[in-house]
């Protein structure tokens, strides 16, 4: 079972958390692992907190990560970091982009933003923070935020960045690619 | 080489390779992307159809036309085609004929978690449920098969976990099937009670035939393991039950109905505990007691929402792993009528005038959430019209003056006009507001009957909600761009104190399909005076912070609704 890996990946509707998850899905099948991968259609995506699994080892049977399971969370926002906390496994790691996007009930000043969130999830776990957004523009185009923490990702695991490479090659359409590879690049050299 | 295909890409490959040639639909979640994906086969004639009763019946058709046909929906739309659905399983097909069923236990996108199995059961008709991508593939195929083996049409039933998430396919080649000849066959196809008696002892018949097959079919398995605890389970619950159970003995059902009876009694002497893991319903258990087996499920795992590995592990003594403690009481974060959207402005005049709202299911049923807390009533697919009218029944004329209801166009096109047809024939007061976006918007933008486009967003001719409504004799149809105000404002004033029933159309496309992005809107911090007028449409591009108002350039579209309402002039750079 030393193959198998869990991931959360978790943002707000719209961010982009699904491409993650399929070029997770093809570091897995580059692998030979078994894989599944759970998506969120629908109206969660409407603006909403959006979870995707991601889960490969040598048979995997569902497609769900579940509280104190997941080896990593990736957060494209840190409300949605300390929402998902709960998932994380003893000795998980969350990589966490420092970007706040404040929920309606926030804004109407029903609810508050909380304060503080990376140093709660510090005292929890090994936190990376990390600001992928001008990261993201600077590599020319602001929309491969999700690119930059996967190239973070991939920095933590074992796997060979030719690998990544090729996942980022079979899942993007050829006009994103180079800028996502910039990307990548400037997760990775965090 | 295999594929990580979504449950639902899985079950529109496997009607391919099946030489299916039909396919029709009503989107919903989770089972819309079935369809999307179908329609990009030049072999397979795809639509989307104006509501799922429809959908069934020309796919009903197609099969009596000798073609194999396919047709899905979402677990509420089943109600809709549950009409037809009962009388085809007498008809019987000549082209296979497969249902999917796409449940949704949770209720991520749903109004309710009803079980379609129970519509198996009461129509007679066998339901295949996979616990894959690789079984939806693979399940489809079958389904064909018995459709035609047995003359039925078999339903396919999906739960969100499936539908909606990846796992490894083995796609194959797709096989031709040709078109079965075509003859007429009145005992077969006229359901009048003379021939439909002779059709439900064909039922019967055949169900007895399928039972006495049941193990020939492959669908059901037995994995032998400790045999102290045995566990029938299927689909979704399946992989819950393998994760969180690995040492206890299980048998898998891929035929949900009719049960295989056998086999289940063969399964309960062998192990020494037998329990049913089952998402919604004790569908299989409260067979399983008829049988006079003992077995327990539901009152460990209970009736509502999904189950879960960890959950299921925990109810069987197993111990839990534990991540870190939840943080209480964090804001939630709802989904929210999007930058721009049309809908935002309807309801903020609603809101302001105070009326009693009986709206309807889509995008604009977010509506009902705060800041804008405009709406009153959303039951189902089309209900907003008919609910109206039975609250002016009760309530009397003066309340159909506060009252209106608010759908969309497709929504109406589903099944909103014959409410319409009532509240005119029967001589109805209350106003009813079509929130027309020019799209099916919360299942991703399907073209539907008003839009001019067919399922390939080729041009198809286009259904006027302006006549339609004239015709059916509604004498005041009146269309109002909802991003003017003070227009709509003041129609709605004038059409609810009129006599009989009135129609306004609020039409402005989607937000996410009108392609001009305007400049975003800036904040005059200076002209601010911070009363929040703004900040009551909800839109998730305007917040308060202690620097005071601020607008997200990134989320604005420039729609110019928030400055309409500053009462200081201070928010600047949009047009209305």
């Amino acid at each position: 079972m030393s193959k198998a890996l869990n991931l959360v990946i978790v943002g707000v509707g719209g961010q982009g958390t699904l491409l993650a998850s399929r070029v997770l899905g093809s570091i897995a099948g580059q692998l030979g692992l078994d894989v599944k991968l759970s998506e969120v259609h629908g109206m969660s995506q409407r603006g909403g907190s959006v979870t995707t699994c991601v889960r490969m080892g040598e048979t995997v049977h569902s497609p769900l990560v579940e509280q104190g399971g997941a080896d990593f969370i990736l957060a494209f926002e840190e409300l949605e970091a300390l929402r998902a906390l709960p998932y994380l496994k003893k000795g998980g790691s969350v990589i966490v982009n420092t970007q706040q996007i404040l929920p309606l009930p926030v804004i109407i000043g029903a609810e508050k933003y909380p304060e503080g969130i990376l140093t709660r999830l510090r005292g929890e776990c090994e936190t990376i923070a990390l600001d992928a957004l001008p990261l993201a523009t600077k590599a020319g185009n602001a929309r491969a935020v999700n690119t930059v923490l996967l190239g973070r990702l991939a920095k933590s695991l074992p796997h060979e960045k030719a690998l990544w490479h090729r996942a980022l090659e079979e899942t993007l359409p050829p006009r994103f690619l180079e800028a996502n590879l910039k990307a990548f690049e400037a997760g990775y050299a965090l | 080489m295999k594929e990580l295909l979504l449950g639902n890409e899985a079950i529109a490959r496997g009607a391919w390779e099946a030489g299916a040639t039909v396919s029709t639909a009503y989107p919903g979640t989770p089972s819309t992307e079935i369809t999307e994906e179908l329609a990009k086969f030049s072999e397979i004639y795809c639509e989307w159809s104006p509501n799922e009763k429809v959908a069934l019946e020309v796919a009903l058709g197609a099969s009596m036309g000798g073609a194999r046909a396919i047709c899905c929906m979402k677990h509420v739309g089943v109600n809709v085609a549950a009409d037809p659905l009962f009388t085809a399983a007498y008809t019987g097909v000549n082209g296979g004929l497969v249902l999917i069923a796409a449940d949704d236990p949770g209720m991520h996108s749903s109004q309710n978690e009803q079980d379609s199995r129970f519509y198996a059961r009461s129509a007679h008709v066998p339901m295949l449920e996979p616990s894959s991508s690789e079984e939806c593939l693979l399940f489809t195929k079958k389904a064909f098969e018995l459709s035609e083996n047995y003359d039925s049409p078999v339903m396919l039933r999906l739960v969100t976990r499936i539908a909606h998430a990846r796992s490894l396919v083995q796609p194959g080649q797709r096989e031709e099937t040709p078109l079965k000849p075509y003859e007429k066959n009145p005992r077969k196809y006229v359901m009048m009670p003379g021939f439909a008696r002779g059709r439900h002892v064909a039922v019967e018949a055949r169900e007895k035939r399928l039972l006495s097959e049941i193990s020939a079919l492959g669908l059901n398995k037995i994995e032998w393991n400790d045999p102290s605890l045995g566990v029938i389970c299927s689909g979704s619950a399946y992989n819950y039950v393998k994760e969180a159970l690995p040492a206890a003995s299980v048998l898998k059902l891929g035929l949900v109905y009719p049960l295989d009876v056998e086999l289940i009694k063969e399964f309960a002497q062998k192990v020494e505990k037998l329990v049913v893991v089952e998402e919604l319903e004790p569908f299989f258990e409260e067979q399983i007691k008829a049988l006079g087996l003992p077995v327990s499920g539901k009152e460990k795992t209970g009736l509502q929402g999904e189950l879960f590995s960890r959950k299921l592990g925990q109810l069987f003594g197993a111990e839990a792993p534990a991540g870190p403690a939840e943080t209480p009481n964090l804001p939630q974060r709802p989904p929210v009528l999007c930058p721009g959207c049309p809908h935002r402005a309807v309801f903020h005049v609603l809101r302001k005038m105070n009326f009693v709202v009986a709206a309807d299911i889509g995008c604009y049923t977010l509506g009902a959430l705060p800041p804008l807390n405009a709406v009153d009533s959303v039951v189902c697919m089309g209900a907003s019209i008919g609910m109206a009218m039975g609250l002016e029944k009760a309530r009397g004329r003066d309340f159909a003056q506060k009252t209106v209801s608010v759908i969309g166009d497709s929504t109406f096109v589903h099944s909103g006009i014959t409410g319409l047809i009532d509240l005119v024939y029967n001589k109805g007061n209350s106003t009813v507001i079509i929130v027309d976006n020019s799209t099916t918007g919360m299942t991703g933008h399907q073209p539907n009957p008003t839009t001019g486009q067919d399922i390939h967003f080729r041009a198809a001719p286009q259904l006027s909600l302006e006549r339609l409504c004239e015709a059916v004799g509604v004498q005041s149809v009146k269309v109002v761009d909802p991003f003017d105000l003070a227009a709509l404002e003041g129609i709605l004033k004038e059409e609810t104190a009129k006599d009989g029933p009135s129609v306004v159309i609020a039409r402005r496309p989607c937000a996410l399909l009108s392609r001009e992005k305007k400049p975003p809107l800036r904040v005059k911090a200076e002209a601010c005076i911070r009363c929040g007028a703004c900040l009551r449409i909800g839109c998730p591009a305007i917040s308060m912070g202690q620097g005071g108002l601020s607008i997200d350039p990134a989320l604005c579209v420039g729609c110019g609704l928030c400055a309409g309402l500053c009462p200081k002039s201070a928010i600047e750079g949009g047009t209305l």
